[in-house]
């Protein structure tokens, strides 16, 4: 243990823990800025900057190592005054029109400038060019970024795609897209997570609420929402309300109160997929030689475009089957219309994500299968749903619960998981396991496949075969786990990758905390919602069983193949109608 | 009234001259990858506040060319915008009074010349091109790239083995390299912007000399491929490859014409300065791993030679990597007499303890680089009465280290500058007499910033002496390998930068028979690359790890401190043995010394875009 004093407070911790740490243990907070723990120990900001006694230069309270000894001051009037200097620089190069900023109030340099009591910036503004392509589905504002180089680390080390980079050097140093492509020609796979970990508002996702209020005011236009499994464990977080009040029941009152005219569960097409997606991985398993192997799942369209730009030669192992969303889209472009009477052309079809890469995924030029149009027409994210909440108006503390409407509404606890790294492979084996023993299998029998670990290996026996299935999450463990199956030192009959660190609930398109990654506790609520349902098999979902009986005939028929399936090696693949 | 008054400088001129020093310096510490658009900016800024205002192409041409200049790297410049800049710099060049304007200007027309493509990137793009790669100005000046602040801060803790053990990551060879580097890491050291760079060489001395290499163990190995690699010369590159390859887990054997290992560094790299026992140390520990050698044995088409057709036959891979061992003649008249000895020779004889005998002769050196320098201080040891150097530029340009020339010089050795070799003067029987050479003026500075010698109006000079000994430049003996169908260009082999020769599948090259006569840790950098591209042409991606934990940074203030300079036996007592004479650094300096090191690993860019390349 290491003994040194912060403040006048005698501590004492393991060797090795930054300054900051030992501050945080007793109860000292540091302010920063920039860092961001086992990410970005940079200490570029210089906003944690702290005293140590006996120095004439500070040190950085986020990367330097306790030492024995040391007398440690958060708040001497030096560090007040340079912490004040640094934050009003970084602030003379920043946007500060904070009333029309995406992240106000959910800003660590405005809540830093606020606590810091800073009413107005000695030096003139400098703000540098700001151009971008505002039809893509990720935005970046020059305007706000502060350099704290948060981005380029997580898309480096965390998702391992590097679409971010330092540009320039000397005074017009920023960041931009790396080797000075431009967005929509880059890698990016709109995973988000740079933009959950901005501390700022200089990345953000297209805001789509006006097309959305647009349609709602329309006469015309019968519009159907769907609503993703990880958005109900986080829509609540930013609208104040508990985890109890936050429920789904409250979240489908609020989408009513908002006035669309259907709030239907992407849980219902999530058990739809397994369905398609479990019976694919049976079939191609009964005729082995024919496929290649594994068998990659394909909900998660990060993924998918990962797969598209790096491992081009493997998209072929990707199940044909289409996302929830899209799956979705179809069915309400097609058998709701159909059955409801309703012309097509009519319905205007909206999707709640936990995630930014949908945007795209919906605007691909080959999701159209319903003949209308795109399958779904607009994508909002949970921030723009819970954005609407404000806007609206709305306190849902005091809206009464309500179901989802049907027959899109139905879902079993195996649709609920699959916005949880380890669900869609759970839910998928749920239901394989069923289809080969002619019996349901015990729902928890497949817990194996869950956990924190970015990669998780899982060997089940279904029928005579022993399975070997491999969960990931993250895209740099995507990467070595693609990297392992091409050296020979990985092998699996089917595996699952999901995009973001945590799966969908720890989603680019969910509510920002900063410093605090939240797939944990809400993958916990998927969970918990699956233990309370009372049917859990995709099989089981009524209105799945339905779907087949009046429409789809059986999984992988024709019908089905054409509304839920899409070629994923046709090079047009990745077009899109806009961008 | 007094007519006269004394000027004396004040405060704000003094401080001024200061800073003057300190901007030197700045310059010098200058980290590799910056714009160079912007750099220009800012040197006009400077020449601008440089002017007196009088006349019009400077006071108001400088201010104009810098606003041009902002509008590029705002990006709201055009191909028209370049065009002015070309205009009014060729204006300002051709009407301005004294240089402070003309020569500004010349600045801007040489960076619209030299970075042309960067001014048209910034025009095109709206951004600049450059990036910073290797942000550790010391790591990135290292052709090896050895993680210079990690074993700094290693000797400072006294962790001298751990220091060897990094080293040895990326150079197999630390002992010489401590010993003879010339050690471009120091060259852009940010420590200069405090005061000047730190004594790197001198602190890699201190890790060797206090943990001999061949005491500190080598990883292990890698599970043996099966993979045989053919290595063609045992210098320095040709082992460094030999001992990663080993560690890979392939088999290597080295084939070496002459009957010991270590190529220029035994024959051409005197005793003195590096010591044999000191040699074998490095020597050793590439021994170590596996290395097979096949000495004595020559890769050719003569007689009990072998030849590379065979070697491709019955190895998986070849390296050739037989460096720059043949001399170069200087053309004159009488340069067959009794008594000329090209440096190879000489160098290579002493090599082999075949030591001439120079006892109470007179030796002349033409030539003004490094291995002259070696002839001489070696001419100097083997007895000689009196030893000459004949150079034809100046001291100020001779291409061997300074330290060097001053030692040569402090051992009585004499210096003929501008002196341009004319001919040998021999008596009946063919021996040398004297050197004839003609006087030389230094004259116009050529394209290259070198100053270029003008024969002088004055008569030739004639230089008594017994001994003339050639040292102008090796050559390469490339002709087997032209032969075997190699490409050859200007008496090199030629290689890509992967090290792979195009067209000839499997076969490598690196070095000095790729480069022309270089440096050693050039070669030991040559040999590091061919391993890991022979390593995945053989199908394997093995890494070279090293799990050396390095210190953490101390929160010393950094306050000015000299830079500890190596200490030498002084020059009488050294110049009679070919015993070394540099003495290492002691414990005191080490730690003072490795506390000058600001750990750019660890602060700036270090810490964003990785200080250091953990594995290769």
């Amino acid at each position: 243990m290491i003994n040194l004093s912060i403040d006048g407070i005698s501590v004492s911790v393991p060797e090795g823990t930054t300054v900051m740490k030992a501050a945080a243990s007793i109860g000292i907070e540091v302010p920063h800025l920039c860092f961001l723990e086992g990410i970005n120990e940079i200490s570029a900001c210089k906003v944690c900057v702290v005293e140590l006694q006996g120095k004439r230069k500070l040190i950085t309270a986020c990367n330097s190592p306790v030492e024995e000894g040391m007398v440690i001051y958060t708040n001497s009037p030096k560090v007040r005054q340079v912490r004040r200097s640094n934050v009003e620089l970084i602030l003379s190069q920043h946007d500060c029109h904070c009333a029309t900023c995406v992240r106000s109030g959910n800003c660590n340099l405005q809540k830093l400038s606020n606590d810091l009591g800073i009413l107005e910036v000695p030096f003139p503004e400098e703000l540098p060019d700001n151009s971008w392509n505002e039809d893509f589905p990720l935005i970046r504002d020059s305007h706000k970024c502060i350099k704290c180089m948060r981005c380029v680390q997580i898309c480096d080390k965390v998702q391992a795609m590097h679409v971010w980079d330092v540009q320039n050097t000397g005074a017009r140093t920023t960041v931009d897209v790396a080797d000075n492509k431009a967005i929509e020609k880059s890698p990016c796979t709109l995973c988000g997570q740079c933009i959950t970990h901005c501390p700022t508002g200089a990345l953000r996702e297209r805001d789509d609420i006006d097309k959305v209020f647009k349609a709602l005011a329309d006469p015309e236009k019968i519009t159907v929402v769907q609503v993703a499994p990880a958005v109900r464990t986080a829509w609540g977080e930013e609208l104040g309300l508990t985890v109890e009040e936050a429920s789904e029941g409250r979240m489908v009152a609020a989408l009513k109160r908002i006035g669309f005219d259907y709030v239907f569960d992407t849980n219902f097409a999530a058990d739809l997929t397994i369905m398609e997606e479990g019976n694919e991985l049976l079939q191609r398993l009964g005729d082995a030689d024919k496929y290649a192997w594994p068998m990659f799942t394909s909900c998660c369209p990060g993924w998918v475009s990962f797969m598209g730009t790096k491992y081009p030669q493997y998209l072929k192992n990707l199940s044909t089957a289409k996302s929830p969303q899209q799956m979705f889209g179809a069915m309400a472009k097609s058998y709701f219309a159909e059955k409801k009477g309703i012309d097509p052309s009519n319905i205007f079809s909206i999707s709640v994500m936990p995630c930014v890469s949908k945007k795209r995924e919906a605007d691909l030029i080959s999701m159209n299968s319903a003949g209308a149009g795109q399958d779904v027409d607009v994508v909002l994210t949970t921030r723009e749903l819970v954005r609407m909440v404000r806007a609206e108006h709305i306190n849902p503390k005091f809206l009464k619960e309500q179901e989802f409407d049907s027959p899109l509404g139905e879902s079993t606890g195996a649709g609920v998981i699959f916005g949880v790294t380890g669900g869609v492979m759970e839910a998928a084996l749920r239901t394989a396991y069923a289809v080969v023993e002619g019996r349901n299998p015990d729902a928890d029998a497949f817990q194996a496949v869950r956990g924190e670990k970015g990669r998780r290996e899982a060997d089940f026996t279904v029928g005579d075969k022993v399975l070997h299935t491999c969960t990931v999450s993250g895209l740099a463990n995507a990467e070595s786990l693609m990297e392992d199956i091409i050296a020979g030192k990985a092998s699996y009959d089917f595996v699952e990758v999901m995009a973001c660190p945590g799966g969908c609930v720890g989603g680019g398109g969910q509510p920002i905390h900063d410093g605090c990654e939240m797939a944990v506790p809400r993958g916990g609520k998927l969970y918990q919602l699956d233990r309370d349902r009372h049917l859990r098999f995709s099989h089981e979902n009524p209105e799945v069983q339905k779907a087949y009986e009046e429409y789809l005939e059986k999984p992988l028929a024709h019908k089905a193949h054409e509304l839920l399936h899409s070629e994923l090696v046709s090079e047009d693949y990745f077009k899109t109608t806009s961008c | 009234m007094s007519r006269l008054k004394i000027a004396t400088p004040n405060q704000a001129q003094l401080t001024v001259e200061r800073l003057y020093k300190d901007l030197e310096r700045r310059i010098v510490a200058s980290p590799p990858g910056l714009c160079p658009v912007d750099l220009q900016l800012s040197f006009l800024k400077l020449c601008h506040a440089q002017t007196c205002g009088k006349c019009v192409p400077c006071r108001v041409g400088l201010g104009q060319l810098q606003n041009l200049l902002e509008d590029v790297l705002d990006g709201c410049g055009s191909h028209k915008t370049l065009e002015l800049i070309q205009e009014t710099a060729s204006n300002i060049m051709d009407s301005a009074d004294c240089a402070i304007g003309y020569e500004a200007a010349h600045m801007v027309l040489a960076g619209l010349d030299g970075f042309r493509e960067d001014y048209v990137y910034h025009i095109e793009h709206g951004k600049c091109s450059c990036h910073i790669t290797q942000p550790v100005p010391c790591v990135a000046l290292c052709p090896a790239g050895v993680d210079i602040p990690g074993y700094i801060a290693l000797v400072k803790e006294g962790r001298y083995a751990d220091a060897v053990k990094l080293i040895r990551k990326d150079n197999p060879f630390p002992t010489a390299c401590a010993l003879i580097c010339e050690h471009p890491c120091e060259a852009r050291c940010r420590r200069n912007m405090i005061d000047s760079s730190v004594n790197i060489r001198g602190l890699k001395r201190m890790a060797v000399d206090n943990a001999r290499a061949n005491t500190v163990p080598v990883p292990e190995k890698a599970e043996s491929t099966g993979k045989r690699v053919a290595i063609v010369g045992g210098g320095p590159g040709g082992l460094s490859a030999a001992y990663y390859l080993e560690l890979m887990g392939h088999h290597v054997v080295v084939y070496e014409e002459k009957n010991k290992l270590g190529g220029m560094l035994r024959y051409g790299i005197p005793n003195y300065r590096f010591p044999r026992e000191r040699l074998q140390e490095d020597i050793d520990v590439v021994l170590s791993t596996g290395v097979e050698v096949k000495l004595n044995t020559r890769v050719g088409s003569g007689e009990g030679e072998i030849s590379l057709a065979k070697l491709r036959e019955e190895y998986d891979a070849v390296y050739i990597a037989i460096g720059a061992h043949t001399d170069k003649k200087i053309g004159i008249e009488g340069e067959d007499s009794k008594g000329v000895m090209s440096a190879v020779e000489m160098l290579r004889r002493i090599g082999d303890d075949d030591m001439p005998d120079f006892n109470g002769k007179t030796v002349v050196v033409v030539g003004g680089g490094n291995v002259a320098m070696d002839c001489t201080r070696s001419a100097i040891r083997l007895g000689a009465k009196k030893v000459g150097i004949a150079y034809r530029r100046r001291q100020d340009d001779m291409t061997a280290l300074p330290e060097e020339v001053e030692g040569a010089i402090a051992e009585g050795a004499e210096l003929y500058s501008l002196k341009a070799p004319h001919k040998i003067e021999a008596d009946e029987s063919g021996n040398v007499t004297a050197l004839w050479v003609e006087p030389q003026i230094i004259g116009p500075i050529d394209a290259w910033g070198r100053a270029r010698p003008v024969q002088a109006d004055v008569p030739l000079m004639r230089i008594p002496c017994d001994i003339v000994i050639v040292a102008i430049g090796q050559g390469i003996e490339t002709r087997h390998f032209e032969e075997a169908g190699l490409s050859v260009k200007r008496g090199t082999i030629s290689a890509m930068s992967d090290s792979e020769v195009k067209d000839v599948q499997g076969v490598f090259a690196g070095g000095d028979c790729v480069t022309g006569p270089a440096t050693v840790i050039r070669a030991i950098a040559a040999g590091k690359v061919a391993a890991a591209n022979i390593d995945e042409y053989l199908g394997f991606h093995h890494v070279v790890p090293c799990d050396v934990e390095i210190p953490h940074v101390n929160y010393d203030d950094k306050e000015p401190c000299g830079r500890i300079q190596l200490s030498e036996d002084e020059a009488g007592e050294r110049k009679k043995s070919f015993e070394p004479f540099e003495c290492g650094m002691t414990e005191q300096e080490a730690c003072q010394e490795a506390g000058r090191c600001l750990r750019c690993d660890k602060y700036g860019y270090g810490n964003l875009k990785g200080g250091r390349a953990a594995i290769w």
